[in-house]
């Protein structure tokens, strides 16, 4: 669907790709690494420490602190406030990377049914 | 008409409820809040032997850690016997600490400066050694007092130890010089004896009976990190400067690290101390200061992130002891309170003294140093 | 040391960017502070330059002024971006904000100014409700935000839900950009707005607006109904609908097949740094903590100013009045000449007025506390089901904090930002101010390093 893109008659600059327990995910110049993984069709990125259970965003506006994740080796970052830099290495898991990038990549469990590789809803 | 009324329903006053109680003795417990909302809802959970210097404090310090071992056989509330470990910075500390040690006679092990790694694997290097403390522990204090409470309540009848919050006591009931019971803003309550168990409050408690208890109120913050998935820090872990802070009668500002994991995740970090009175207004300098003292201890949580701070207020006598024991002043009134930042670690010893004076036996620790009226020469 | 500022502005939204041109034009040095990369906070949020967007006011009601305003500021005053505030201090005269700057290395950096103007803005208000912390389910603001800001549709199959006029431009913005929008289910009457006296015409036409849109991609927009129950393995897949009787108790229920689910109930000012300062606070008309203001916007502490949500929640249009009266009287107080404007102050009654008006007409009723069961979650953060609420207060926690104290509601990530308000509502009072001396999450390697000025590099 392109009808944000239509109504506000976007020009999108060229994507760039991050990498997300390894996966590529497609992100506009400007847009968070949260919008990146949502708009994806990525739902859940973090498992709960005690009951293992999956969450994504929810506030997208910073105030949760649900959606948080491990950039680069830097953990408990907030996804929905953290703009994608090209190149970056998101590592998710059983907890957003408290140990770093090994943090059970590629688990994929907490992923969301719709996991697909859209391109930004487009 | 309940044989005891308990003022405060803290750690201190729900050990004393739940020792009287199992003496044998109706309990009654009141609170102008709600459980554990004074200062036990501000502590870090302190059970220590290791900062205790020889004397009443640490006879009280070793008697209480034995009952809390007890006591943490009950379900519902956290303890962690986990041992502190107190670290020095340069040889000469590490001698201080080891005599001090030595004239505790209490379980220790020295630990020289390469075998810190093995105690805590993430404590900077270049301390010069430090001795560790297999007695000191941890307990959740809100959760162990409400336990305590409900525990009594249970196991010795309903009826024998009830808990009423919400009720701010407004004065004593005298039956001639004895004190009979309390008045309070939802009636009155005749008992038997009265138990001052109002912490920190407990100077003004104590002069609404007429008499004078210098409990005065010494702040301390902590910090709390984000939560640990794998804990970071194993023991209590403090520096040298703890102890000599915790003794000091300077009004300034003192700070100096203690840093522990704990179960739910976080890790605390304190501890700081000034006297101004009963003022919340958050200070950034005794913030940075404590986090500069924790990295400084562990460098691994510089990249961790502080989410929380919060204050209380250490009830403290001008002598460093609480107040322990009925007031021949008042009698009827019998004070525990003034545990200054050791009330979590002091309560179960104090509850069971208070329980045997009650109860008409004799103490098992000389109650002497802790008397009441000790602060009357003084004035 | 004398303050590099004469006002520091907290807040890039319509309050913070209008209070500071205003003290601007007035004749101070001011500095405007937001954490966000971009101005206009939730309501103004701008798409980030990469989209070229060509008409980016299609996703906004009022973007071309607030543009106009920003674009005068930038001009005439220093803005710090991208800069999060985590504390703020006052002392002799002098307030100190406290930041960090940047979104992911974060370096410390300290402001000083002689005044301060708090337009920090709010969050959505969300109730728990079994399965509220399933993937899929956001608030309404996040939905919002995803598409403001970074054009993306939350969801093909979204349900919004909750209470108060919030519902309407999301729905229409979501069906708008392409979402299947499957009902809009609102809790309270749904004309309870309408029928008010007091209704503006200019918020009317608005309403209007967004009830075309709904009907044109035939939404249906249902009263006194409410999502009760999210559903799915571990990601959305469908929500219980309830019709309500007045009280919010379950009427009838059936099943609505959805991906995504935006929802809130209304908003949560947000007063960490005005806590932080000692201002005096009230309760709102629905109960909610806010700053307490005269009516040139001054809170209890000199020099320290409020305007927008946090003095109760209105909307844009009332927090860029509120801005403009309290750079006037930061200007006022500081000598500089600023000649009376009553209009300005009749006009934010009015719109005062006609928050008031909403909020009562918007209320959350007692009854979404039947729709948790025993294991629902509480505190997302710390996973507190109900039944451990209920254990805490049977143990004799008699308020909102020894609840906390005692089963941890609230002392995770967020610190009671999402659930503070259901805690005290379970509690059996009105929510309190939020105590966080750390408004923001912070290194301790950060707190434990010197400040620096922004200026200091």
């Amino acid at each position: 669907m392109n009808q944000p893109y239509d109504l506000v008659r976007a020009r999108p600059e060229p994507e760039f790709e991050i990498s997300v327990d390894g996966a590529p995910v497609p992100v506009i110049p400007g847009q968070t690494i949260g919008a990146a993984l949502h708009g994806a069709g990525i739902r859940s990125w973090r498992t709960t420490r005690i009951g293992a259970r999956p969450r994504g965003l929810f506030c997208g506006i910073g105030v949760c602190f649900d959606c948080l994740v491990t950039v680069n080796g830097s953990p408990s970052l907030r996804a929905c406030l953290t703009e994608a830099r090209p190149g970056d290495r998101v590592s998710t898991g059983a907890r957003a990377g408290q140990d770093g990038p090994g943090g059970r990549p590629g688990d994929g469990g907490g992923h969301g049914t719709d996991g697909g590789k859209t391109v930004n809803g487009r | 008409m309940p044989d005891v009324v308990v003022i405060g329903a803290g750690v201190v006053g729900a050990a004393c409820a739940y020792y009287a109680a199992r003496a044998g003795l109706d309990v009654v417990v009141v609170d102008r809040g709600p459980v554990a909302g004074g200062t036990t809802g501000a502590g870090e959970g302190n059970v220590l032997v290791s900062d205790k210097e020889p004397g009443p404090e640490l006879d009280l310090a070793l008697l209480s850690n034995g009952l809390w071992r007890e006591l943490a056989e009950f379900d519902g509330f956290e303890f962690e016997p986990k041992g502190g470990l107190v670290v020095a910075e340069t040889g000469e500390v590490l001698e201080a600490l080891t005599g001090l040690a030595g004239k505790q006679g209490v379980e220790h092990t020295v630990v020289p400066s390469g075998g810190l790694d093995d105690y805590e694997p993430h404590l900077a290097q270049g301390f010069a050694g430090g001795v560790f403390y297999p007695q000191d522990a941890q307990v959740q204090p809100m959760l162990a007092a409400a336990r305590l409470i409900r525990r009594g309540a249970d196991r010795f009848g309903r009826g024998t130890l009830m808990l009423r919050t919400g009720v701010t006591v407004t004065g004593f009931l005298r039956d001639g010089d004895r004190i009979g019971g309390v008045t309070t803003d939802h009636g009155d309550i005749l008992a038997g004896a009265v138990v001052n168990a109002a912490g920190t409050w407990g100077g003004e408690v104590a002069a609404m009976a007429g008499v004078h208890v210098p409990v005065l109120p010494r702040r301390g913050f902590i910090l709390v990190t984000e939560p640990f998935d794998e804990p970071l820090i194993r023991h209590k872990v403090y520096t040298a400067a703890y102890v000599t802070n915790v003794a000091s009668d300077s009004e300034g500002l003192e700070t100096s690290a203690v840093v522990e994991g704990t179960p739910s995740g976080p890790v605390l970090i304190g501890a700081s101390r000034e006297r101004v009175g009963f003022d919340r207004t958050v200070s950034v300098p005794v913030l940075e200061r404590l986090a500069r003292q924790a990295v400084e201890l562990f460098p691994a949580l510089a990249d961790r992130r502080a989410i929380r701070a919060y204050c209380g207020f250490r009830p403290y006598c001008p002598d460093h002891l609480p107040v322990i024991g009925e007031d021949p002043r008042a009698p009827g009134l019998h004070h525990a309170c003034g545990h200054e930042g050791a009330g979590i670690g002091l309560a179960p010893a104090t509850g069971h003294l208070i329980a045997q004076t009650l109860a008409g036996h004799r103490p098992d620790l000389d109650l002497t140093p802790f008397r009441p009226d000790r602060f009357e020469e003084r004035r | 040391m004398k303050p590099r500022y004469d006002l520091a502005v907290i807040g890039a939204g319509p309050a913070g960017v209008a209070g500071a041109l205003t003290a601007s034009f007035a004749g101070l040095d001011v500095v405007l502070i937001d954490a966000a990369p971009r101005p206009g906070g939730q309501y103004f949020r701008h798409l980030p330059q990469g989209f070229n967007a060509q008409a980016p006011g299609a996703l906004h009601h009022g973007l071309d002024g607030f543009t106009r305003q920003w674009e005068t500021l930038r001009a005439r005053a220093d803005v710090l971006l991208g800069h999060k505030v985590w504390a703020v201090e006052r002392a002799e005269g002098t307030v100190t904000v406290r930041c960090l700057e940047g979104d992911r290395e974060e370096r410390p950096r300290t402001v000083t100014a002689r005044g301060l103007l708090i337009a920090t803005g709010a969050h959505d208000r969300p109730l728990p409700f079994p399965g509220w912390d399933l993937p899929g389910v956001l608030t309404a603001g996040g939905a919002q935000a995803l598409l403001k800001g970074n054009l993306v549709v939350a969801g093909r199959k979204v349900v919004v839900a909750g209470t108060g006029p919030f519902l309407l431009p999301v729905a229409a913005g979501l069906a708008g950009a392409g979402a299947d929008v499957r009902g809009v289910y609102e809790a309270n009457g749904r004309l309870g707005l309408a029928r008010h006296p007091l209704l503006a015409a200019g918020k009317a036409g608005e309403a209007l607006g967004y009830g075309a849109t709904l009907a044109r991609h035939r939404v249906p927009y249902r009263g006194r109904h409410a999502v009760i129950a999210a559903h799915g393995e571990d990601a959305l897949t469908h929500v219980t609908v309830a019709r309500l009787d007045s009280a919010w108790r379950p009427v009838s229920t059936r099943t609505v097949e959805c991906d995504t689910l935006a929802y809130g109930y209304g908003f949560v000012p947000q007063l960490e740094l005005p806590v932080q300062l000692g201002c005096a606070t009230r309760a709102d008309a629905d109960g909610s903590p806010v700053v307490t203001v005269d009516g040139g916007l001054r809170t209890s502490v000199p020099g320290v100013y409020a305007a927008g949500e946090s003095t109760g929640v209105g909307g844009a249009v009332l927090a860029e009045v509120e801005g403009r009266i309290a750079g006037r009287s930061a200007a006022a107080d500081l000598g500089r000449r600023v000649p009376p404007l009553p209009r300005l102050s009749r006009r934010r009654e009015r719109l005062a007025a006609f928050a008031k008006a909403l909020l009562e007409a918007y209320p959350v009723r007692p009854g979404w506390q039947g729709w948790l069961r025993d294991d629902t979650l509480v505190c997302r953060c710390e996973e507190v089901p109900l039944s451990a609420v209920r254990e805490a207060q049977d143990l004799g926690a008699t308020d909102a904090r020894s609840v906390k104290l005692l089963a941890r509601p609230g002392m995770g990530w967020c610190q009671g930002r999402m659930c503070g308000y259901a805690v005290a509502c379970l509690a059996g009072e009105d929510p309190a101010a939020p105590r966080r001396p750390i408004a923001q999450p912070i290194r301790l390697g950060d707190l434990a390093a010197p400040t620096r000025s922004p200026l200091e590099g």
